[in-house]
């Protein structure tokens, strides 16, 4: 393992030297949308630790996205006893209270496996939706609450969307660290014992309630902040904004990059992305192969690509791109979660 | 909480209501369960499947065939279409883990579901169906014809899948198949013919439930998205591995969830699915099979 | 007259080589043994032939090249009953019994009357949960079920494994008397050397995938090294 060390320190450096120099070269929606894309990895990394890690499978991790989200919209807009609190400082609160909720859920999850576990979590985030509408006089109902526009701090003489470039990937750099840190360690190993075999790793005396409760709350946290970035960045949330099919599609966004690879989450993080934003963009590409005439505009086009992408990409790469990716560059690659 | 105004009258309506509810669930939920049982995959495409055989059945009456008529000629296609679907697009992620072939479920909801509006457009629709609306009259109580009959329907098709997997050789395989493929092999069975029927079994359970409740409710291409959801919840109910929690669990949660909604005005009609994962949590903690399923003891 | 050849077959489970050419015949209507220590390949030459594990090299039943698929060799006459037996623990006595049957055409009534005559505890328990039996009545089960298809060859792995030795000696017997009256060959692979000779023809001692000794049963009683290494004296 000590062999290891160095390259990942040294891709760890590359990355951040990447996203330090980025938004020098592109413009300043691109780096709005690189901005999102951070705060769906930050979302992915969290999942990661959950399902890749220890082996539990959530459906709803977008409701732990909404709950971050949502604290960051009250405690700006509503504020405590009416002081309204700057939004940057909200995103450590609104990851903390959706890792309680996270541990809240843990405790629970620990009564069922596998099936039962994701399809009660995708319950989860199917119910979350009616809350706002229900609590509407606090939550703001389906029209939602809507915050100050982000801006730097301090003045910093930037734009908004380089500002919001900047504090996402920030975090996501800072927040890849201390996941890198938990797996490396105790944490690490107790979560990768229970993965590998649950009943060997209570046999040898792994608490399994208190790991596998943990998993749940760092997923939620890391959800919990990327939500809140999303509430800042968004100025705006309502129910829409977390749909339901976020959830699955942090899912998807996981499966299709390949769960222990860094790579593969950027990857993943990008490709929800494109499906909450692009769909049309495809379809206009497909429209220019020969011998299919798709008007993109046609609502259920999108879909359909996607659909097919999506079959097409998962019969081709079982593993995700992060498996391909592991296939084609052997041991360059820096993998997140070795395998004993 | 309040309770809200009570006369037997309305009670007995609202328990049909909810038994009606229930029996369209309890066919989805089926309908999952059986692809569950043998292949250990939530089919996320149940409900796109059973709506897009419900559009057939609307194509095929707009071209003059009675409701009677076209409805066996879509149950053909949609074992047809089951079947194709399990060797074409499942079978070859066989072997993968089980979030890959998951989504692969999901991707086909999705196409589907754009398929749908591409073909026959995303406008609500007016479904004709084959019971009446008006109502009877049951011990005093006014009950819809159409809540008899789709009942009657529902309780029908699983009473005749009953009789198929007890007494039919083929039922037998496909039961054998689903609880051990290797013993099942060594004495003959084709076992991957028999996952690709157990698709296409659930393919039409799909479009009965669709056909059932399309007169009811609009047809347009996210008809069956809620209703899916509650199938799913009654599967869990009932227990992912146990035909006969499939169906018990979705009638019991079709009443439970509208007699909740009317009768407990905090749920309404805004939080009863968030009111059925309570209830149903709260089970699987104490039953964490569901109420008829097996989960293997862990004892550590 | 042979009713099963295997010539040079090779098996392997990933990486790892099980069968190292390994041949071997069963003649028409005998009892053949298979012995050795564990992971010698023993259950693996079973599986070779049934079709359950990936093999290469020839195997000829019946005069013919027999398919790779164990739904094929099931539907061409032959009848494994695996390590563990196989049941279907969650169906019926009765439901295990009809699938053993899957391949027969028509009625079963006669298979089913003589699996009863041979093991009349089974009869009693028809509605029973398969999974519930004892040990020894799974192994009658086992091999009911095996009976039900009329097989021209049975493939038995270890089938006295886990049970006293008065049901053995039941089981045995019922095999004996099957075998004489459907005229059917028996490949049996069995720790047990002694019981093995005592019911055989003849038999193959494997070490480590490959065939080390042949031959009849007396042969390898009167064999030292076999003596020593699996009879015990």
């Amino acid at each position: 393992m000590r062999s290891k060390l160095w390259p990942e320190l040294a891709g760890f450096a590359a990355l951040a030297l990447v996203v330090a120099a980025l938004p020098r070269f592109i413009s300043d929606f691109r780096a709005r949308e690189l901005a999102i894309v951070g705060m769906y990895f930050i979302a992915l990394l969290g999942l990661s630790i959950l399902t890749g890690y220890s082996g539990q499978i959530s459906l709803g991790n977008g409701a732990f996205m909404a709950i971050g989200g949502y604290t960051t919209a009250v405690l700006s807009v509503n504020g405590v006893y009416g002081h309204q609190i700057r939004d940057l400082w909200t995103i450590p609160i609104a990851g903390v209270i959706a890792g309680v909720a996270g541990l809240l859920v843990g405790v629970p999850a620990l009564r069922l496996s596998g099936v039962y576990l994701a399809l009660i979590t995708f319950g989860i985030a199917v119910s979350f939706p009616q809350l706002p509408k229900k609590f509407d006089h606090f939550l703001g109902g389906t029209t939602g609450k809507i915050l100050n526009l982000a801006k730097p701090p301090f003045g910093l003489a930037t734009t908004t969307n380089n500002w919001m470039y900047y504090l996402t990937w920030g975090i996501a750099l800072v927040l890849l660290g201390v996941a890198w840190w938990l797996v490396r360690g105790k944490t690490g190993r107790a979560l990768k014992a229970i993965r590998d075999s649950e009943v060997a790793a209570a046999s040898s005396g792994v608490s399994l309630a208190t790991y596998k409760t943990f998993a749940f709350g760092i997923s939620a946290f890391y959800a919990g902040v990327a939500g809140s970035l999303y509430a800042i960045a968004n100025a705006y949330v309502n129910p829409d904004v977390f749909p339901i099919i976020l959830s699955v599609y942090l899912v998807v966004g996981l499966a299709v990059g390949g769960v222990d690879s860094l790579v593969g989450l950027i990857f993943g993080a990008g490709l929800i992305y494109f499906l909450q934003n692009h769909a049309d963009t495809v379809a206009g590409w497909i429209n220019h192969l020969p011998a299919l005439s798709l008007d993109p505009k046609q609502p259920g086009i999108p879909s359909m690509i996607f659909g097919a992408v999506l079959i097409v990409v998962m019969l081709l790469l079982p593993t995700g791109v992060g498996g391909l990716v592991r296939r084609l560059f052997g041991s360059l690659t820096s993998r997140l979660y070795t395998r004993s | 909480m309040v309770l809200a105004a009570f006369t037997w009258t309305e009670f007995a309506q609202q328990l049909a209501a909810g038994i009606r509810e229930g029996a369209i669930y309890a066919g989805l939920a089926l309908a999952i369960v059986i692809i569950y049982r043998s292949t250990r995959v939530i089919n996320f495409a149940q409900g796109e499947m059973a709506t897009f055989t419900t559009f057939i059945a609307w194509s095929l009456m707009n071209h003059g065939l009675s409701f009677w008529t076209a409805f066996p000629i879509v149950l053909a296609i949609a074992f047809a279409g089951g079947v194709a679907i399990e060797r074409v697009v499942i079978r070859p992620v066989e072997g993968a883990p089980v979030v890959t072939v998951v989504i692969v479920t999901l991707g086909l909801a999705l196409l589907l579901n754009g398929l749908m509006s591409v073909i026959w457009g995303g406008a609500n629709r007016q479904f004709h169906g084959p019971f009446s609306t008006r109502t009877i009259d049951v011990a005093g109580v006014p009950i819809s014809v159409q809540d008899i009959g789709i009942v009657a329907v529902s309780v029908g098709l699983v009473g005749l899948l009953a009789l198929f997997f007890r007494f039919t050789k083929l039922g037998l395989a496909l039961r054998a198949a689903a609880v051990n493929p290797e013993s099942s092999r060594l004495v003959g069975i084709r076992v991957g013919w028999m996952l690709a029927l157990g698709w296409g079994i659930a393919a039409v359970l799909g479009a009965v439930a669709g056909m059932m409740i399309a007169p009811v409710v609009f047809l347009d291409p996210n008809m069956m998205q809620t209703i899916l959801l509650y199938a799913f919840a009654a599967a869990v109910l009932g227990g992912l591995d146990s035909p006969i929690g499939a169906v018990v669990g979705g009638i019991l949660l079709g009443v439970t969830i509208t007699l909740l909604g009317r009768y407990v005005g905090f749920i309404g009609s805004t939080l009863k699915l968030p009111a059925a994962l309570m209830l149903i949590l709260v089970l699987l903690l104490v039953r964490p099979g569901g109420l008829f399923g097996r989960v293997a003891v862990r004892r550590v | 007259m042979s009713v099963l050849e295997l010539h040079n077959v090779e098996a392997r489970y990933g990486p790892v080589k099980a069968l190292h050419g390994v041949s071997l015949q069963v003649g028409d209507g005998e009892l053949v043994a298979v012995l050795g220590a564990n992971g010698a390949g023993k259950t693996t030459t079973l599986r070779a032939i049934s079709g359950t594990v990936r093999r290469s090299g020839d195997i000829v039943f019946a005069g013919k090249k027999l398919p790779r698929r164990p739904e094929s060799t099931a539907r061409a006459g032959i009848a494994h009953v695996p390590e563990g037996r196989g049941t279907f623990s969650e169906l019926s006595v009765w439901d295990n019994l009809r699938l053993g049957a899957y391949t027969r055409r028509g009625r079963i009534k006669q298979e089913t009357q003589r699996v009863f005559e041979f093991f009349p505890q089974l009869e009693g328990r028809r509605d029973q949960q398969a999974g519930t039996l004892s040990g020894g009545e799974q192994q009658m089960l086992a091999l009911s079920r095996a009976m039900m298809a009329r097989p021209r060859l049975l493939l038995l792995d270890e089938p006295s494994l886990g049970l006293a030795p008065i049901v053995v000696k039941v089981i045995f017997e019922a095999l004996e008397r099957m075998k004489s009256a459907d005229g059917m060959s028996v490949l049996v692979v069995e720790q047990n050397a002694n019981l093995a000779l005592a019911h055989a023809a003849r038999a193959y001692v494997l070490e480590v995938g490959n065939v080390v000794v042949e031959g009849t049963s007396d042969e390898l009683r009167a064999n030292e090294s076999v003596r020593r290494s699996y009879l015990g004296y």
